[in-house]
């Protein structure tokens, strides 16, 4: 299993897709960050779907954790478009018939690659955190917040919650994306399924048929990387998450030891 | 079902087949091919070849019928495929990573020393390009990295699906040397092309196959002496060429006008007899030999296809 973890993370790192990650990631969790501090009592909100954050609550010992958060689904959308199409362009480069005659063992070969893709989501999940962290120390002067909460034990106590529900919600977009390759096989169509339901979809099945929201899986990924909220709760996502993946995983995992490989 | 083979048969099938829907892509193939040879796998396009190669490999699996691949079962691939090198279809690698990348990714899937990359890509002369990206390369470069790629396991049997495809002619003598070298070090090669004459060249043995079927399996000189050598005559002038046939047909053998030559299907010995008739009848042979039929030749005829 090592050897394919190993072989996995050696496509991970190649410049393109790394750089171009951690660009995106940077991009967004500096943009989301800003938005939060700079936007400090502007009308129209700085928060979530307007939400206004003010300058007393950034400076509660969550505050450095806001822009984090805000960035969390995002990197959900990063993480199931990286790991859907690394899982889906074996079928279209044809290298998969090359995987499976240096590593026979199909199952090793699916976990091998989930686990060089946690390892990938995981340090998306800490890149992310250091931007958005250190640019809402950055900014906090000039939006008139106390950082003096931010250091204290309960502060760190939110932020390791945090980080671990920001990468539980990531691994989960991901695994989404992944189950979509494989059943899809082909990147492109992955990718567009998987971003138009979670984006789309799931928006407008929720606006028509509100209740909907608390079964959807992007809903509930996002809501996990929240830690819950007032309508649904965090272990209510958790075992929702749980269900869709256990499904999906186990769909896939049959296909995928079955399925002839035939391109 | 087969029996499992001993040390000296690489690969056996026995009653391999493989049907998609209704359409049978191989039918009750059964040969065996010894270690230590090159076998060449023969057969037009859509003949099932790429299917058995696969089956072979572990990656479909067979409708009916067994197979064993270095004394194992091919329904557990994971006990032979560590000493097997492949080359399926073509070369297949990711176009963003360099060649010596690639290897590299292949080389930490199957648990090879790292050191084997630099190696493999100075054996198949992609040494200087090893660290240009797989997108940059010439269909005969790719074609290099897919043997290179094969090489990695330094494998007891080697898997090539048209292995010169793409290649330039000292490129393709250089895969034929390789291969050789590779035979003579004790490697099994099977070996599949469209280039007929390529495999007659290297291939000790052979396997055929027509729309799915075995149709000869055996070793090639033994599919050479299955035809009689024709005989073939060039008149001085063209024009008697019609003549020359009557004096065929007459004699009660058969014979075809190419170009300005008569190839004739009579025995070796009727030589000097034609050459006799030819005179009486007041035309000048300029050449008069004996041909062995080609591979090719022997598989269009035993196949049926149209040359």
């Amino acid at each position: 299993m090592i050897n394919v973890v190993i072989a996995e993370l050696r496509k991970l790192r190649r410049p393109t897709l790394l750089l171009s990650t951690l660009l995106t990631v940077g991009l967004l969790s500096g943009l989301f960050t800003s938005l939060v501090f700079l936007r400090v009592g502007a009308k129209g909100g700085n928060g979530k779907r307007g939400e206004a954050i003010t300058a007393a609550e950034l400076s509660h010992a969550t505050g450095f954790l806001y822009g984090f958060k805000l960035v969390g689904t995002f990197l959900g959308l990063v993480a199931l478009c990286v790991f859907a199409s690394q899982t889906a362009q074996e079928y279209t480069y044809g290298t998969l018939r090359n995987l499976l005659v240096r590593q026979p063992a199909r199952m090793k070969v699916l976990a091998g690659k989930f686990i060089s893709m946690k390892i990938f989501a995981a340090a998306m999940v800490i890149f992310a955190g250091t931007i958005t962290i250190s640019l809402s120390y950055a900014l906090a002067g000039h939006a008139k917040v106390s950082t003096s909460l931010w250091s204290s034990g309960a502060a760190m106590h939110l932020l390791a919650q945090a980080t671990l529900n920001i990468f539980i919600q990531t691994l989960s977009f991901g695994l989404f994306g992944m189950i979509l390759g494989l059943l899809f096989r082909s990147p492109i169509s992955a990718i567009a399924v998987g971003v138009i339901w979670t984006l789309i979809l799931e928006t407008i099945l929720g606006a028509v048929i509100s209740s909907t929201s608390k079964w959807l899986p992007g809903a509930n990924f996002s809501n996990i990387g929240e830690g819950g909220s007032l309508l649904v709760s965090y272990k209510h996502s958790l075992a929702v998450t749980l269900c869709y993946l256990l499904l999906g995983s186990l769909i896939v995992s049959v296909l995928f030891k079955r399925r002839d490989v035939a391109n | 079902m087969a029996t499992p083979p001993d040390s000296t048969i690489a690969i056996s099938t026995s009653g391999l087949t493989k049907i998609y829907g209704d359409r049978a892509a191989l039918s009750d193939a059964t040969f065996t091919v010894p270690a230590g040879t090159i076998c060449g796998f023969v057969g037009p396009n859509g003949s099932g070849k790429t299917t058995t190669i696969r089956m072979l490999l572990g990656l479909i699996s067979p409708t009916s019928g067994s197979a064993y691949v270095l004394g194992e079962k091919i329904s557990q691939p994971e006990n032979y495929l560590p000493r097997v090198g492949a080359m399926i279809e073509g070369p297949a690698f990711y176009p963003a990573l360099s060649g010596a990348e690639n290897l590299k990714v292949l080389a930490n899937l199957g648990g090879f020393p790292i050191s084997r990359v630099t190696e493999l890509l100075e054996k198949v002369g992609l040494g200087e390009r090893g660290q240009s990206k797989y997108k940059t390369y010439s269909l005969g470069m790719k074609q290099r990295l897919g043997i290179a790629a094969a090489l990695l396991p330094n494998p007891d049997l080697l898997i090539l699906d048209e292995p010169t495809n793409g290649l330039d002619p000292s490129g393709i003598h250089e895969v034929r040397e390789l291969i050789r070298s590779l035979a003579r070090s004790g490697t099994t090669v099977f070996v599949s092309s469209h280039l007929l004459s390529e495999l007659e060249m290297i291939c000790e043995s052979l396997v055929m196959l027509r729309e799915g079927k075995v149709i000869f399996t055996g070793l090639t000189q033994e599919l050479l002496k299955a035809q009689t050598p024709l005989i073939v005559a060039i008149p001085e002038y063209a024009v008697d060429l019609a003549k020359l046939v009557g004096i065929v047909t007459a004699a009660g053998f058969t014979s075809k006008v190419v170009a300005e030559r008569l190839e004739i299907s009579a025995p070796v010995d009727w030589s000097a007899t034609l050459n006799r008739l030819a005179f009486e009848a007041g035309i000048t042979l300029s050449a008069i030999s004996k041909v062995l039929p080609s591979l090719e030749d022997t598989f269009f005829e035993m196949t049926g296809d149209a040359q």
